[in-house]
């Protein structure tokens, strides 16, 4: 032993240590001698917390149809202590029309603790779940002869059509990291897992309520704690209304079937998304109950990806279509005016063919109208050179860069509650850089672009919003489905002047009536369009265009890619003419067409589900 | 010779200890039984079961005391450094490795199993600053003593409950405060811990509670009294004339006269009038010290002035720095919220389930409470439930008593140490073991908020039980050899 001045304090802690445990025994002499305020549950009763499930918000289309709504299903859970020796099985499985088999299989899962990790003989346990209200009907009206059993009623999503999947998104049980990150959610709770069911989902959930029962040492309900002055009542979620036009939505995703792509409507002067397909798509009925999980793998391994949202997600190319916005902006910087004029050699021009026969020179009404390469490749250059005698391209390359993003290319809509989307790329100065050296690189490296092929890329979604800038003449709304946000207008303006976008949209319009476009007109309907055809290293090339009207007074701005299918005027174009046609006159009178079309087989392996 | 130095170490180990140790694990062991019991249970041995699982730890634990009584004592403190850094570096990749587990980062799996590295920091600081402080020439003197013992509790308990968000295994180093008090640290660190809990609980619980009178509220001036009390007595406490007292205490309550009559006539903000007094008293109390020269009371002036500010962050830290969880754990103590389907689930459950365990309990494996599961978590930090549910008041009260019985013999071990560092490691021990009993018991109880560690040896889980162990053994390697050391 060392003696040292302190010595004593040994006292001193071993006194807090005794201290401690007087306090905890007075404390436990009093919870478990003298309290009597728990008697009432002292003769082990406890308190349950039972979750009242509110019903999730209704989903409108824009002109008030109900597109997703609520089904009841029913779960039969029983007690298995409370199942007295009388208990008649026959009768039970009489009523819920299953063989005794079954019955007793079910019974060993629910006896089986490796499968069942929570069973207790005391508390209800799940017998038979996802049921409709027919199957239960028998049982409902003898319930009073099974002592144990209980009905508990929950929902499950319905809809009202096999269509926008892919908008609509679908509920599933919550994840792990899904209960760790909200308090709102318990284990084996639902919640949106993608599309609008996610984004929405705080105002779609509503409030849980919850009832505070008794329950007595066998585990039966004794009836509500404090006569349920501590319950809350559930609240229902809320209702959204959203801009898709499910007409609209229904002819597109006919039109798509067989093939891979995708199709956009937009309303240019809301920035409301009218339409938004991809196709191949699923039903959205198929991942909902109990068959979610297994459909959701199926729809996983499918090699067509129907998971994919092709309309926010893929990346194409725009091809011809981006001629447009090379118009508009090198009109802006006074790289060309609308008279200037290009010579074109047809197939022989240098660097760039021409796939297109015309007279030449041309000017840039007539080179919209006949998709002329070297018209763009022209002006694409003379952009590049103008007002830059050093010869670095790097200040040019970049306005023209920033001109081209204005329009919502090479980024994610941010303002937006579309949640899937790509950003798309329009090449930066520094990754020409890293290609080719700081100065190994001029217009004629790059002149892929000028004809919207090569680096660059969008999605389906950036197309239809470039079609809605250009009927807007200069300005565009983020695309967005909610209809209550097109109260607060995200109003984006290009710094393009008005009286450019009236050359292209002219241009424009003589593609539908002598160009490439000029197969599929709209009867009593004038539209302008822009067909396009990307270029595909991995296959055929894709099908695209773009197109508004009536061009007097837009009202739906389109934007069709149809993958591998070729040229743009032969698939992407019919399809975005009766989208047209369905939303400007209220059906499509071109009945041959739309068999034909809605009919073709492009990819085998599309399915539907 | 020979033979009692390396031959026969089961012959100067504490025996005393090891029973206490395997009779609490064992009655443990039971009680997780009863804890996960539902009737139609499967075998206590079975390892898909808690309790099974718990053997097995059970096992291990068994098998690492064995080794760690067969290697060479002075291996603990050789290594003590090595592995006090290796320690740390484990605790700084543990978020990284580790996979979320109800908000903590502190586990790490390994195969099927998950450890929690923190368990096994508690050993190793122990080692650390036990070798740190009984070294020769370290003698405790003056504050600046105490800036390395309180870096190496400090360091770990930091990276635990910043980057592992386990809040209650980072208390556990406050346990250290008792080891430096015995090494001659300052009794007054421990009154300042004091008075900061009740400075908090003072300001949270009656904070917003306004006075009948004037303007302020009762929280805010009941911290200020208590101010100007410790002030006053340590100014006459160091400054001892007769008169002293009485006109400080006698201005002081003219002050509150002279307010309660103006209050008369205009609402008097009496938290302002206090704290004027104590700000006051404050700057009397840097006159004497400086003038008599007692720089004592320099440190109580800047300690009062720390509190008046920190009276102020309480209600700051308590709205906003705490988790919401952790707020309404505390509301729900100091009874400002009932809440009993909320945050005051578990505690309610537990108070029913103890008390319902009456004087002799309703016998072993006959809880109800446990049976249908009400009592979260009922098998690691509430397993004391089980206790007082299934044993009653005699079991639990029982089972304190060998707990205390078990500190008190590891305080016995450490003041018969002959080697400073050794002792110091006991007191390491027992003060350990005493926290995990205070915060953990009292939280079932309904006595402390509800704080998340383990009640040694009961709780169930292999990380814990094993940190316990190695803990205890290696003291226990260390007390046997403790004739072997010179003086």
């Amino acid at each position: 032993m060392i003696n040292d001045s302190y010595y004593r304090r040994r006292f001193v802690i071993s006194g807090i240590a005794v201290a401690v445990v007087l306090v905890y025994i007075i404390r436990l002499f009093y919870l478990q001698i003298i309290d009597q305020s728990t008697k009432g549950q002292a003769d082990n009763n406890a308190l349950v917390k039972q979750t009242i499930y509110p019903s999730r918000g209704l989903i409108y289309d824009r002109n008030g149809e109900l597109l997703v709504f609520n089904q009841p299903i029913y779960e039969i859970t029983m007690t298995m202590r409370e199942m007295g020796k009388d208990w008649d099985t026959t009768a039970f499985c009489r009523c819920l029309n299953i063989s005794r088999e079954e019955f007793d299989e079910r019974l060993a899962e629910i006896k089986d603790r490796r499968k069942n990790r929570g069973y207790s003989k005391y508390t209800p346990q799940v017998f038979m779940g996802q049921l409709k209200k027919e199957d239960i009907a028998t049982l409902q009206e003898e319930l009073f002869f099974f002592p144990g059993i209980q009905i508990q009623k929950r929902t499950l999503r319905d809809y009202t059509y096999n269509a926008a999947a892919h908008v609509l998104g679908s509920v599933g049980e919550v994840s792990q990291a899904d209960i760790e990150h909200d308090a709102y959610y318990t284990r084996g709770d639902y919640s949106g897992r993608d599309g609008l069911e996610r984004t929405y989902e705080e105002q779609l959930r509503g409030e849980k309520g919850v009832e505070i029962l008794m329950r007595d040492s066998k585990g039966r309900i004794q009836g509500s704690y404090q006569n349920g002055a501590l319950d809350e009542t559930a609240k229902a979620g809320t209702d959204i209304t959203i801009t898709i036009d499910i007409q609209l939505q229904l002819l597109a995703e006919e039109l798509l079937a067989g093939k891979i792509g995708s199709a956009v409507a937009i309303e240019p002067k809301t920035g409301e998304i009218l339409a938004l397909v991809s196709n191949p798509a699923w039903n959205p009925k198929v991942l909902v109950g109990k068959e979610r999980n297994k459909n959701y793998n199926m729809l996983l391994n499918d090699p067509t990806k129907p998971l994919y949202n092709r309309a926010t997600q893929a990346t194409y190319p725009p091809g011809s279509t981006f001629k447009t916005i090379q118009a508009l902006v090198c009109l802006e910087e006074k790289a060309i005016t609308p008279n200037t004029l290009y010579p074109c050699s047809g197939p022989g021009s240098t660097p760039i063919k021409c796939t297109h026969h015309h007279g030449s020179p041309v000017a840039l009404d007539k080179a919209i109208e006949q998709s002329c390469n070297p018209y763009f490749w022209c002006a694409f250059r003379d952009f590049m050179q103008k007002g830059n005698d050093n010869g670095d391209i790097h200040p040019r390359y970049d306005l023209w860069r920033k001109d081209v993003m204005s329009f919502g290319l090479g980024q994610k809509f941010t303002d937006t509650d579309l949640s899937e989307q790509s950003s798309g790329t329009i090449p930066s100065s520094a990754f020409y850089d890293r290609s080719y050296g700081k100065a190994g690189w001029k217009a004629i490296t790059i002149r892929s672009l000028s004809i919207g092929q090569g680096e660059i890329l969008v999605t389906p979604l950036q197309l239809a919003n470039q079609a809605a800038t250009i009927a807007n003449e200069g300005f565009y709304i983020t695309p967005h489905l909610n209809k209550a946000d097109s109260m607060r207008i995200h109003r984006h303006n290009l710094d393009i002047e008005k009286r450019h976008f009236e050359v292209v949209k002219d241009g424009m319009h003589r593609v539908m009536k002598y160009g490439t476009g000029r197969w599929y007109p709209i009867e009593g309907v004038e539209t302008a369009g822009k067909t396009g055809t990307a270029q595909n290293p991995h296959g055929r090339d894709h099908a695209i265009f773009i197109g508004f009207g009536p061009i007097e007074d837009p009202q739906i701005a389109v934007a069709v890619v149809v993958e591998n299918a070729g040229f743009g005027a032969t698939w992407a174009c019919p399809v975005a003419s009766m989208m047209m046609e369905q939303y400007l006159t209220g059906e499509v009178k071109r009945s041959d067409l739309r068999k034909r079309i809605g009919s073709a087989v492009l990819n085998e392996s599309v399915k539907k589900w | 010779m020979r033979a009692s130095r390396n031959g026969n170490i089961w012959q100067h180990v504490d025996w005393v200890t090891i029973g206490l140790f395997i009779g609490l694990t064992i009655f443990g062991w039971l009680n997780i039984y009863g804890a996960s019991y539902t009737f139609d249970q499967t075998s206590i041995f079975d390892f898909s079961n808690r309790a099974g699982k718990q053997f097995t730890w059970m096992m291990g634990a068994a098998v690492l005391g064995i080794v760690l009584l067969l290697i060479d004592y002075k291996t603990y403190d050789v290594l003590a450094y090595v592995a006090y850094g290796a320690m740390l570096l484990l605790l700084l990749a543990t978020p990284f490795l580790a996979h979320d587990i109800k908000g903590s980062l502190s586990w790490i799996s390994l195969g099927p199993v998950n450890l929690q590295p923190a368990e096994f920091a508690k050993c190793i600081v122990a080692l650390a600053v036990a070798k740190y402080m009984g070294r020769y020439e370290y003698k405790l003197r003056t504050w600046r003593d105490l800036i390395v013992p309180f870096a190496l509790i400090g360091v770990p308990a930091l990276i635990i409950m910043v980057l592992q968000k386990e809040t209650g295994s980072a208390l556990v180093f406050a346990a250290f405060l008792l080891v430096f008090y015995r090494q001659g640290m300052s009794g007054y660190v421990l009154w300042m811990c004091v008075a900061a809990v009740a400075l908090f609980i003072i300001s949270v619980r009656w904070g917003a509670v306004p006075l009948p009178l004037g303007s302020g509220s009762v929280g805010i001036l009941s911290c200020m009294l208590l101010l100007t009390a410790v002030e006053i007595y340590f100014i006459c406490k160091e400054h001892p004339m007769r008169w002293q007292a009485l006109i400080l205490m006698g201005s002081v309550a003219v002050i509150y006269g002279i307010a309660l009559i103006i209050n008369i006539f205009v609402c008097v903000p009496f938290d302002w009038v206090s704290m004027g007094i104590v700000v006051a008293l404050v700057i009397y109390n840097i006159f004497v010290s400086l003038y008599w020269r007692k720089y004592i009371l320099l440190i109580v002036a800047v300690f009062t002035l720390f509190c008046i500010g920190y009276t102020h962050a309480c209600d700051f830290v308590f709205t906003k720095v705490l988790q919401p969880h952790q707020r309404i754990r505390i509301e729900v103590l100091l009874g400002m919220k009932e809440d009993p389907a909320g945050a005051g689930y578990n505690v309610n459950q537990a108070r029913i389930a103890i008390g319902s365990g009456r004087f002799l309990g309703k016998g072993y494996l006959n809880g109800t409470q446990t049976k249908l599961q009400f009592v979260p978590e009922q098998d690691t930090d509430f397993i004391f439930c089980t206790v007082g549910e299934e044993w009653g008041f005699v079991g639990s009260v029982g089972v304190l008593l060998v707990y205390l019985l078990f500190i008190l013999r590891l305080i016995y071990i450490a003041e018969r140490q002959r080697n400073v560092s050794t002792r110091i490691y006991a007191y390491c021990v027992a003060s350990i073991f005493l926290f995990h009993l205070t915060i953990n018991v009292g939280m079932v109880l309904g006595l402390l908020p509800v704080i998340g560690i383990p009640l040694p040896f009961f709780s169930y889980g292999g990380s814990s039980l094993w940190g316990f162990t190695l803990l205890l053994f290696i003291l226990l390697r260390l007390d046997a050899a403790r004739m072997e050391q010179l003086r």
